[in-house]
């Protein structure tokens, strides 16, 4: 039995990512009985939330309200957020072990699943990741420039992320208004000339996968017509087939884009048509290098031994006018430094959580992951909860049997002073409530839900005020 | 949501066995790795076959001296085999509907792991269970309004 948990030497945990996963993770700690345990949470940017803030498309700004029970996880006295601090760059793995007996990772997942085919790096081709990044304000992203004097713009992959991106393109000004949307972002998009977007499945309805209440909700926008060639909407023997052992929910979705195959357009400003059995294999660019044209091929499916339907190409092609293009097949995690990493996933590889090392196997002392780079890119919020718990599990085992980290420094006092030291302009949750009360009283002045910060410098300097 | 996925929560350790290995060395590593099937693969490494314990039931049904005979000899050969890109959905029907608990995965040509039924089911569950937590947050969020 280890003395470490108690009044005298609380068991000190960092947790590198401060997303859901990670917020999750410290409620679980916190409620942990028999040991007493502080958390120091850590993001590289000066807010919280991760992609609650920065992925969640701001016309659902009910899903992003979650943030009020991750606040009350902060207001754990045992809890402290060191934002703008970043494992890489401010501090380094060796760092926090010279500071902490357990350091988790959930530091969700950073970019984008690459595509491949040729005209990929046209200007005009884009990763969705950057548009929803830029959309929601991420200062990483808030000078990326997406040209939307273009009328015409594909948007490759049918799950929620390409949905949203084909929604916020669809959206009024009077419908964005009503959101948290980045300034900027919302000042482009008005004037966007876009009139028609194509959202590109490369299997059928029944394989979508977008959930119901997305699909949905495609169909009711104000001044956008939403469309499914009645063509690519009905299903193929084996889609049929499978529809027999699919869930409610699935059935659901397919009735829902069957619906949308039936209407006509009714003359609305734009256009969104819903395509299924369609790869891109080539985008075409004009004589400055910009995107005009993408090449698609009609696909097929059929039944892999194990029984899951895949596409495989026909001889049949099309070309359709395309000036933009956003690829959304998905997001992909990237290695931290010093922390193992399995680059066929793109995940830290684990085992219940215990970081494992890809040679032998075996557990790493000390840390552990949760959240989307465990796990890699799918799942909604409340997925991380289990997640996150499983990994809980594994530290308090730990922990109960002493296989700790033994840090030089063990008290939160020295480990407040040397982030510090590290990064003078760190960011705490007490900083965060007056950014946050900035944001909503600037969104109140304008009639919006509210107005973000989206530059660190703004932050920083409002914060000094 | 897709085998990968599943595959990026396991350790990705292969427990493989060689046809001309006893059988008791088959039920030494199934133990000891607590573990439902070994893959049974050649000197090249190509999959020749898979080796449950359903299998070793079966035969030792009919015959007590199973220990000393070569694993070849009471493998499943024909081996049905997944690929990373398969829906779970569409891999837990086929496997519930064909009755087999373990599907190895290839991946051009390579073997690269298996996954069971308890693996499948378990994804189905936690995708299930985030929707319930996603709301379950919503309505904790609301009480903090
Ligand atoms: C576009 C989009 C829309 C979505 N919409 C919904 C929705 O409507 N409803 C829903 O339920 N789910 C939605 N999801 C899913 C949900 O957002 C995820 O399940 C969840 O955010 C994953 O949590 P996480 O904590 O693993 O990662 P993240 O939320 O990505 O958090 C990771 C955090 O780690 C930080 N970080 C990264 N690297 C470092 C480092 N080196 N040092 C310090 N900090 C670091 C990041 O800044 C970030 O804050 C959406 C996802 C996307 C991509
Ligand atoms: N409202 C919400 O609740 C919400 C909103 C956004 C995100 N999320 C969640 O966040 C997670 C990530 O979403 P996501 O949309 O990024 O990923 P996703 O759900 O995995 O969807 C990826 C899409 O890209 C397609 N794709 C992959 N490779 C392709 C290729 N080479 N060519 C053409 N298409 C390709 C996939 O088709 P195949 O199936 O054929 O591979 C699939 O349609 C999901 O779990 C999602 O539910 C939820």
């Amino acid at each position: 039995m280890s003395l470490i948990g108690t009044a005298a030497q609380p068991l000190r945990v960092a947790i590198i990512g401060a997303g859901p996963a990670g917020f999750y993770a410290a409620e679980r700690l916190f409620k942990e009985t028999e040991l007493v345990i502080e958390v120091d949470m850590f993001d590289r940017l000066p807010t919280p939330f991760g992609l609650v803030r920065n992925g969640v498309a701001p016309d659902h700004q009910k899903i992003k309200s979650v943030t009020a029970a991750f606040d009350r996880i902060a207001n754990n006295p045992r809890f402290r957020f060191f934002g703008n601090v970043e494992l890489g760059r401010d501090l380094s793995l060796d760092d926090f072990k010279a500071n902490y007996h357990q350091i988790l990772f959930s530091t969700g997942a950073q970019t984008d699943r690459p595509l491949g085919i040729p005209g990929d790096e046209l200007i005009g081709s884009h990763p969705a990741t950057e548009f929803v990044a830029w959309y929601n304000g991420h200062p990483d992203f808030r000078d990326c420039q997406f040209d939307l004097t273009q009328e015409r713009v594909a948007v490759i992959g049918v799950g929620n992320v390409a949905i949203d991106v084909a929604r916020i393109l669809c959206r009024t000004q009077e419908e964005l208004m009503k959101t948290d949307i980045a300034d900027y972002a919302l000042e482009a998009l008005s004037k966007s000339q876009v009139k028609e977007v194509y959202i590109l499945g490369r299997r059928g309805p029944a394989q979508a996968a977008f959930t119901a209440p997305e699909a949905k909700e495609l169909g009711e926008m104000a001044d956008c017509d939403t469309l499914v060639p009645p063509a690519e909407a009905e299903l193929d023997p084996l889609s049929l087939a499978s529809m027999a052992s699919a869930d409610r929910a699935d059935v659901r979705k397919v009735e829902i884009i069957q619906e949308l195959s039936h209407r006509q357009p009714t003359g609305k400003a734009k256009r969104l048509t819903l395509r299924f059995l369609v790869s891109p294999t080539e985008l075409i660019g004009d004589e400055a290098g910009h995107v005009k044209q993408m090449k698609l091929v009609h696909n097929e499916l059929y039944a892999t031994d194990a029984g899951s339907l895949r596409s495989r190409s026909t001889d049949r092609t099309e070309t359709l006018d395309v000036g933009l293009v956003f690829r959304s097949i998905g997001y992909r995690g990237v290695p931290l430094p010093g922390v193992p990493f399995n680059d066929s996933w793109g995940v830290i590889p684990n085992d219940a959580g215990r970081v494992i090392d890809m040679q032998t196997k075996e557990p790493v002392c000390g840390l552990y992951t949760a959240g989307w780079i465990k796990r890699g890119p799918t799942g909604v919020i409340g997925t991380n909860k289990p997640d996150a718990a499983e990994t809980v599990e594994s530290m308090l085992e730990d922990a109960r049997n002493g296989d700790l980290l033994a840090p030089a420094h063990a008290t939160s006092e020295s480990a407040a002073a040397f982030v510090l030291e590290r990064q003078p302009e760190l960011v705490t949750y007490a900083d965060w409530k007056q950014l946050d009360a900035m944001e909503l009283n600037k969104g109140k002045e304008q009639g919006r839900p509210r107005v973000k910060f989206t530059r660190i410098e703004d932050m920083l300097a409002a914060l000094r005020e | 949501m897709k085998v990968r996925n599943i595959l990026a929560t396991k350790k990705g350790q292969l427990a493989t066995i060689g046809p001309d290995e006893p059988v008791r060395r088959a039920i030494a590593m199934l133990a000891a790795s607590r573990i439902g099937a070994l893959l049974v693969t050649d000197e090249a490494g190509a999959l020749v076959g898979i080796l449950s314990e359903r299998d070793i039931v079966r035969s030792a049904a009919s015959d007590e001296n199973l220990f000393d005979r070569p694993v070849g000899e009471i493998m499943t050969r024909e081996v049905i085999v997944g690929m990373p890109q398969d829906d779970v959905i569409a891999v837990a029907h086929t496997m519930l509907e064909r009755r087999f608990r373990h599907l190895p995965i290839m991946d051009e040509g390579k073997l690269i792991g298996i996954i069971s039924i308890g693996d499948v089911l378990k994804t189905q569950r936690d995708a299930y269970r985030g929707e319930v937590d996603t709301l379950e947050t919503m309505i904790i969020a609301e009480g903090e309004e």
